[in-house]
């Protein structure tokens, strides 16, 4: 090989590595052009909402082009929000919905897990194979029997009719089955040498491991409770049980008087909050939860 | 194709975030490796042989210093462009792909006059099948074969387009012992058919001195001693080279020169005139002891291990580092398994010395 | 034993209860409700069984424009969310910097209530008396003409549902997408590299097949979820439905059911059925075609 072919070999390589180089700053570019856009995308409604809810009623009646900005921001629309309407009962009945349902079905799941991750009797897997069942059946085919049942109990109206028909998930079950199936069972076998009972192991033991579960289950149901709309809708007609979803459509529909836009934004983004400051603290958490639930099914 | 490193450097952030100092993966390497060897790059974990390895493939980008094929700077290149082939230590087989599939796949990707006919790429491929020896399994999907089949695929994956230089990372690692013996024997076999010159990875020095060429001892990111397998273990440049080399390991004492000769404690087992006086690190290589009723180093015999070819003598003496030493003698040499004392004298040419500080190799002055 | 028996079913005892109570009875009952001609809620009384209630359904012009709006909403959502969370998260994974940041900002609308979104989406894209709104605002710029997304034509309805129903998928898929893109070993796509493998292959011929199971799962929900689509529609059109012209089959369903046009028990369960069956076919022709296709 002569000493001018090996030069332009270098140089031919040279050319390459800069290429390379600028094809590939080319491709993070628009990467994150992409990316910066849909990010534009996301957070647009939030701001937009957080925005018009600090505008002034009037002034805001006034903008034929919407403005991006404001100069007068004022919280007179947070204050009507509670006022006019009563967003502080909606708020308040949510958490109470959302506390007990996650609390009561929390317990009757992890019951119901250890019974079959850890119990042996007659007929286990029979059962177990139809709660597997049930998982397929969509709620929208169930909804229209519990109304009948829930109304004909005369629970319309109240937080009982509210919570009981979904205080059970077969899915969650299944979740922390599989997950208490993966302890191993010499430690429930030393337990009970050493006179454990099944209650206290069950506490001391299999919850505290399995408590990333735990932890998932709970914030997907907490997001579930906190958004329901369907259910409360059907089973309640007085304001006074209102859930905030109800609360939001309500207002929509009578609460300021159709065009108060600017304190309807207010009260969108009082409801809005609790979640969204929650999932910032643990949006780790959340998820990591929200992945591991959806993908297990 | 030879491949030069030249001043290499690699530096990364270290991991915990908090800690602003840099780990040095690779410190400042310049080695030359000749063309169509086999070079295995040797040393414990975590002692920069992957980041080498790595760089040289061009997926590390090196923090300075220059790379080069032949007489090419390639420092720059992305690993595409750099002709190498790889082979990595979990094989990365696409498991969607049969073998011959996997086996074709570096050739799909070649294009414009490089590109071959559907029938070149197809002989090809068998060609790189049948020297790897898995011509009966190319329609098997990786899940359905052995480990050491999969790396033969992988390995003639990596050898169908030809590459300039072969990378093994811990080629050997995952496979059973019997198995590991018969692959680096293939191997070898393979690169000799090929003449590639051929890079691996590995932190069995027994693996390195079996199969290379050349051995790269590396420790904690700085190259310690480049040669052939036989020399560094014959020639080591410092104790840890001299521990690291050899199964059973080398025997290591406190020693100290006083009037040009070699005490060890209180035997005066050799002569050794023109060093420096004063304590010294020895290290004896277990072949190094010859029993000897007269000879000069008395140890407290502790066992005698038979193992067939020749025998194992496990001794104890006050000026070892270790509780015992292990020597390997004749099996006629009568060591007395029942005996409470064995003395041995000792061959000059499997005595080294070293620093007593710094653990650097004393030579002898030549003249 | 005997003992350990009991205490099994004891543990089992709230859960079955519940379930049997609010799963299993409503199941049986639904089907009786819907083979129960003229059933009247008030007196609890019907006119014998039959297919009737089936028939009403099929041939009440509501339920078929409902019908046509949740499929036109499925055939354009599931492809168009799925493949855009696929480009995002393949976007996400191959950055380093700020790629936390972008995750948890995607996820956002995840936890958010989409009743209350969804009115912020109604105001963005509402052509009113006072305002021509945000959206019709980017329109004139860009040089087109006012459109009402929200009292306006059938077709900007339809794309305002979708692109809110897209908005609000989208962050599960991504999510999925980016866990399951990043759960490839890395050391596929450095061989690649090392093998000079362009990135459209490297994509078709590696990432596509190691991620299909994940993709699949996500196109089945994806239909599933789409196809009862209900509390998006009332967020952007409020609650009557019917009137707007959008409603969608559980809507329907729950109009049967309650509200000024409810009371009508029976029509709610055979559309209910009607759903059951339809999301039930297409879930199974999904299995049977990813079966087909991801073999590994």
């Amino acid at each position: 090989m002569s000493k001018t072919s090996e030069v332009s070999s270098q140089k031919v390589y040279d050319q390459a590595a800069r290429a390379h180089r600028i094809r590939s700053g080319v491709a993070k570019t628009l990467i994150y052009l992409l990316l910066g856009l849909w990010a534009l995308m996301v957070l647009f409604p939030f701001y937009w909402m957080v925005l018009t809810s600090v505008k002034d009623y009037a002034a805001y009646n006034a903008e034929y082009v919407p403005r991006f900005y404001t100069l007068s921001p004022t919280i007179e629309n947070y204050v009507s929000a509670f006022t006019t309407v009563s967003l502080g009962r909606y708020f308040l009945n949510t958490l109470i919905f959302t506390l007990l349902t996650t609390g009561i079905m929390l317990v009757v799941v992890v019951l119901a897990a250890f019974g079959f991750a850890r119990l042996e009797f007659r007929g286990k897997n029979l059962v177990f194979t139809l709660f597997l069942a049930l998982m397929m059946i969509p709620t929208e085919l169930v909804v229209i029997t519990n109304f009948v049942t829930i109304t004909n109990w005369g629970l319309r109206n109240t937080f009982l009719g509210l919570i009981l028909p979904s205080v059970t998930s077969v899915f969650y079950i299944y979740l922390l089955e599989e997950n208490f199936e993966q302890i191993p069972d010499s430690l429930y076998k030393a337990a009970k040498v050493d006179g454990t009972s099944d209650i206290k192991y069950l506490l001391k033991v299999m919850l505290p491991i399995s408590q990333p579960t735990i932890v998932t289950i709970t914030i997907l149901k907490v997001i579930e409770c906190w958004n329901s709309y369907v259910w409360p809708r059907l089973i309640t007609d007085n304001e006074k049980y209102f859930l905030v979803s109800n609360g939001i459509q309500e207002i929509r529909e009578n609460g300021f008087g159709r065009e108060n836009i600017p304190a309807m934004m207010a009260a969108v983004v009082v409801i809005s909050i609790p979640l969204i400051v929650l999932f910032l603290i643990f949006h780790k958490k959340i998820m990591v939860g929200v992945s591991r639930g959806g993908t297990k099914g | 194709m030879k491949v030069v490193l030249d001043h290499l450097t690699k530096r990364f952030p270290n991991r915990n975030r908090k800690i602003k100092t840099e780990v040095v993966a690779v410190d400042d390497f310049t080695f030359e490796i000749p063309d169509g060897k086999l070079v295995g790059l040797l040393g414990p974990s975590g002692c920069g042989k992957s980041t080498t390895l790595n760089l040289i493939c061009g997926l590390e980008k090196p923090t300075s210093g220059r790379i080069y094929f032949g007489d090419d700077d390639v420092t720059n290149l992305p690993p595409e462009l750099r002709g190498v082939g790889m082979v990595f230590q979990n094989y990365a087989l696409y498991p969607h792909l049969t073998v011959l599939e996997n086996i074709l796949f570096p050739l799909e990707n070649l294009k414009g006059d490089k590109r071959l006919s559907k029938e070149a790429m197809r002989s090809r491929a068998l060609e790189a099948a049948h020297l790897v020896q898995i011509d009966a399994l190319l329609e098997r999907r990786p899940a359905q074969m052995s480990g050491g089949q999969q790396q033969r695929v992988a390995i003639a994956r990596a050898l169908v387009k030809m590459p300039r230089v072969l990378l093994l990372d811990e080629p050997l690692s995952n496979l059973d012992a019997r198995l590991r013996l018969q692959t680096r024997e293939e191997i070898r076999r393979i690169q000799r058919e090929t003449g590639i010159t051929t890079v691996f990875v590995t932190h069995d020095q027994e693996e390195a001195m079996s199969i290379s060429d050349v051995i790269v001892v590396m420790e904690k990111g700085v190259l310690q001693q480049i040669g052939k397998p036989q020399s560094v273990y014959d020639d080591p440049t410092n104790l840890f080279v001299a521990k690291f080399l050899g199964t059973p390991p080398i025997d290591v004492f406190n020693g100290e020169i006083r009037g040009g000769l070699l005490y060890l404690g209180k035997d005066a087992v050799l002569p050794v005139a023109g060093y420096r006086e004063g304590k010294v690190t020895v290290g004896i290589r277990p072949e190094g002891f010859v029993p000897d009723e007269k000879g000069p180093l008395c140890c407290r015999l502790v066992g005698v291990e038979v193992m067939g070819r020749d025998t194992s003598v496990v001794a104890a003496h006050p000026a070892l580092t270790t509780n015992t030493m292990r020597a390997i003698v004749d099996t006629d040499s009568g060591v007395d398994p029942n005996a409470l004392e064995v003395r041995f004298s000792l061959k000059s040419r499997k005595v080294c010395l070293f620093d007593a500080e710094t653990g650097a190799r004393l030579y002898a002055p030549t003249v | 034993m005997k003992q350990n028996n009991l205490k099994g079913w004891l543990y089992l005892l709230p859960a079955i209860a519940f379930l049997g109570l609010f799963m299993v009875y409503p199941l049986v009952d639904v089907l009786v409700y819907s083979f129960e001609e003229g059933y009247n809620f008030a007196s609890q009384t019907d006119m014998g069984t039959g297919l009737y209630n089936y028939s009403y359904v099929l041939h009440d012009p509501y339920f078929m424009q409902a019908v046509k709006n949740t499929f036109i909403l499925v055939i354009i959502t599931v492809p168009l969310s799925t493949g855009f969370a696929l480009v995002i998260s393949l976007a996400l994974s191959s950055i380093k910097k700020l790629r936390d940041a972008f995750q948890t900002i995607y996820f956002l609308p995840y936890v958010t209530n989409t009743l209350a979104v969804g009115l912020v989406f109604m105001v963005l894209f509402k052509r009113t008396d006072y305002t021509e709104g945000m959206v019709n605002l980017l329109i004139n710029w860009f040089g087109g003409e006012s459109v009402d997304f929200i009292d306006g034509p059938y077709w900007a309805k339809m794309f305002v549902m979708c692109f809110y129903t897209i908005w609000v998928v989208l962050p599960f898929k991504i999510l999925i997408l980016t866990s399951a893109l990043a759960s490839v070993n890395p050391d596929y796509y450095k061989v690649a590299q090392v093998d000079a493998t362009p990135r459209w292959r490297v994509f078709t011929r590696i990432t596509l097949p190691m991620i299909s199971p994940m993709l699949f799962y996500l196109i089945i929900t994806g239909f599933i979820g789409a196809f009862k689509a209900y509390s998006d529609e009332v967020a952007l059109f409020g609650t009557n439905l019917n009137a707007a012209g959008m409603n969608t089959i559980v809507g329907y369903v729950y109009d049967m059911l309650y509200g000024d046009s409810g009371g009508y028990p029976s029509y709610a369960a055979a559309a209910a059925l009607i759903l059951f069956a339809i999301v039930l076919t297409i879930t199974v022709i999904n299995l049977l075609v990813s079966n087909r296709r991801v073999k590994i």
